[in-house]
């Protein structure tokens, strides 16, 4: 029986993490997701998890304490955003080349400088090739949705890999909204128990982890690790229907909001989404043929599937909540060119904005203005600026 | 153990690897430019010799060095340049 509640990002996802009850915590508190390492731990000094809480030094210790642990055989987790993710760096890279499922909590904060606690997704985006599954969330609904299923995704022996649910920093992590919680014991039943086949306190085995990797054998090391991303696309879908059996919520890898006939789409990933659903609702009962596809996995992508789904659209608005400082292009839109052009729909107008830097709003009558400049890209044929910046002075 | 022909399908999972001891298997002599040659009749068993081997590639049975590992040995002359009785020299090329 689901179970309503109101909670913010941050408390829905501290919900989900007891529910799993993982193994081992390693974790360094840094805003906005703060709060996640601080609930839990007043979950384990209640004695409502059985987990080990490490309080490290810095996010550097916290991933490498993950790393350990997740090899020994253990559940492991954490919880970052900007600035410490990014001293995660280095980590991140271990932690997937050795295939290690970890599960980490990102609320999304934009990176230094300037100094800055508010949303945006440079964090995520700058870490979109460090061999991490990422997952992203409109409201705590999903965030919380995203987390169950994480595990599940990461765990799979095809799969074997570490999984980013991300979350935007204060707009989703500190804003409350209804939403439903499964009972405890459906999420313990949903993620099982974790047995990994090869684990260093596996006993009766003894392996080595990490081993130093000469030029012969590096290549075939990243080949190996790339196929785990295109067996994760068709595990993503399966254990998000299963989860949709469960819950009743839910999509596997983007949503298509009124894409049926749309001629002007906007491809947008994060709490964004639900402002810009506003936003085609209001131009759609203007008679304006509006459609939003939101992205939930962002890696790996699934640029086949988004090209398909874009294939009737005239135009088509890339929204990126980061720069990417090439003079041309967001990541959303680079990877939405790519699919778009590999699916021989190069003909389709593409528009790419930057938007929503640190925490700048993101309003129903900005993102209206967006379709306003698909639409009139449309009837002039003319594209004017591939690359625009959305809400900015000057 | 990974050998040379090895396709990207058949690797382990993040490049692990199972079992003990398995550096054995890894020849690293074949990294030598050159060779220790143990003259037995100038060796007083003195042991300083095995013990600085970075390779474990002097092998000591019942208190005795023995003739080197050259499956292991790297050629450094750590071992040479440590023997009080000039009983190792390296020969260059080998």
């Amino acid at each position: 029986m689901a179970k309503k509640d109101r909670l913010s990002g941050n408390e829905a996802v501290a919900v989900a993490m007891r529910q799993v009850n993982p193994d081992v915590m390693p974790a360094f508190p840094i805003t906005p997701s703060t709060e996640l390492p601080q609930y839990f731990s007043s979950y384990v000094a209640n004695g409502q998890v059985d987990t080990e809480f490490i309080p490290v030094e810095s996010e550097h210790s916290a991933m490498s304490a993950c790393i350990g642990s997740e090899a020994a055989g253990a559940r492991t987790i954490t919880a970052t955003s900007s600035a410490g993710f990014a001293f995660m760096w280095e980590l991140l890279y271990v932690a997937a080349s050795n295939r290690l499922p970890i599960v980490l909590a990102l609320v999304n904060r934009a990176l230094s400088g300037p100094i800055n606690i508010n949303c945006d997704h440079s964090d995520g985006m700058g870490a979109r090739d460090s061999g991490w599954i990422q997952l992203y969330a409109e409201d705590s609904q999903e965030a919380y949705d995203n987390y169950i299923q994480a595990f599940r995704i990461g765990e799979h022996p095809d799969v074997q890999l570490p999984v980013m649910v991300c979350q935007d920093g204060f707009i989703i992590s500190h804003g409350v909204q209804n939403i439903e919680l499964l009972e405890d014991k459906e999420v313990s039943k949903f993620v099982g128990t974790y047995k990994p086949e090869r684990a260093l306190l596996n006993p009766g085995t003894s392996f080595a982890v990490g081993p130093y990797s000469v030029t012969e054998f590096y290549f075939e090391a990243k080949r190996a690790q790339a196929e785990a991303f295109k067996n994760a696309k068709k595990v993503v879908k399966e254990v998000a229907a299963e989860y949709k059996k469960l819950s009743g919520r839910g999509f596997s890898w983007f949503e298509e909001y009124k894409m049926d006939d749309a001629d002007y789409a906007m491809v947008v990933m994060g709490s964004a989404a639900g402002t810009g659903k506003d936003a085609v609702d209001e131009l759609r009962a203007k008679g304006v043929k509006a459609g939003l596809i939101k992205i939930r996995m962002f890696r790996p992508f699934p640029g086949a599937e988004l090209a398909k789904a874009l294939s009737g659209c005239k135009v088509v608005a890339c929204m990126d909540r980061t720069e990417s400082y090439n003079t041309q292009s967001g990541p959303i839109g680079a990877d939405i060119k790519t699919a778009l052009y590999d699916a021989d729909l190069a003909k389709i107008k593409v528009l790419n904005y930057c938007y929503g830097l640190g925490g700048r709003d993101v309003t129903v009558k900005s993102l209206s203005s967006v379709f306003k400049d698909m639409q009139k890209a449309d009837e002039t044929g003319k594209i004017g600026k591939t690359y625009r910046y959305l809400s900015v002075r000057g | 153990m990974h050998t040379l022909d090895e396709k990207w399908q058949d690797m382990t999972p993040g490049c692990t690897i199972t079992g003990n001891g398995t550096s054995k298997l890894f020849n690293t002599g074949d990294w030598r430019v050159a060779k220790p040659i143990f003259i037995a009749d100038k060796c007083k068993q003195c042991l300083l010799c095995a013990p600085v081997c970075p390779d474990s590639s002097i092998p000591v049975v019942d208190g005795k060095r023995l003739d080197f590992d050259y499956d292991h040995c790297k050629g450094c002359g750590i071992c040479a340049a440590n023997c009080p009785f000039g009983a190792i020299e390296m020969k260059e090329g080998e």
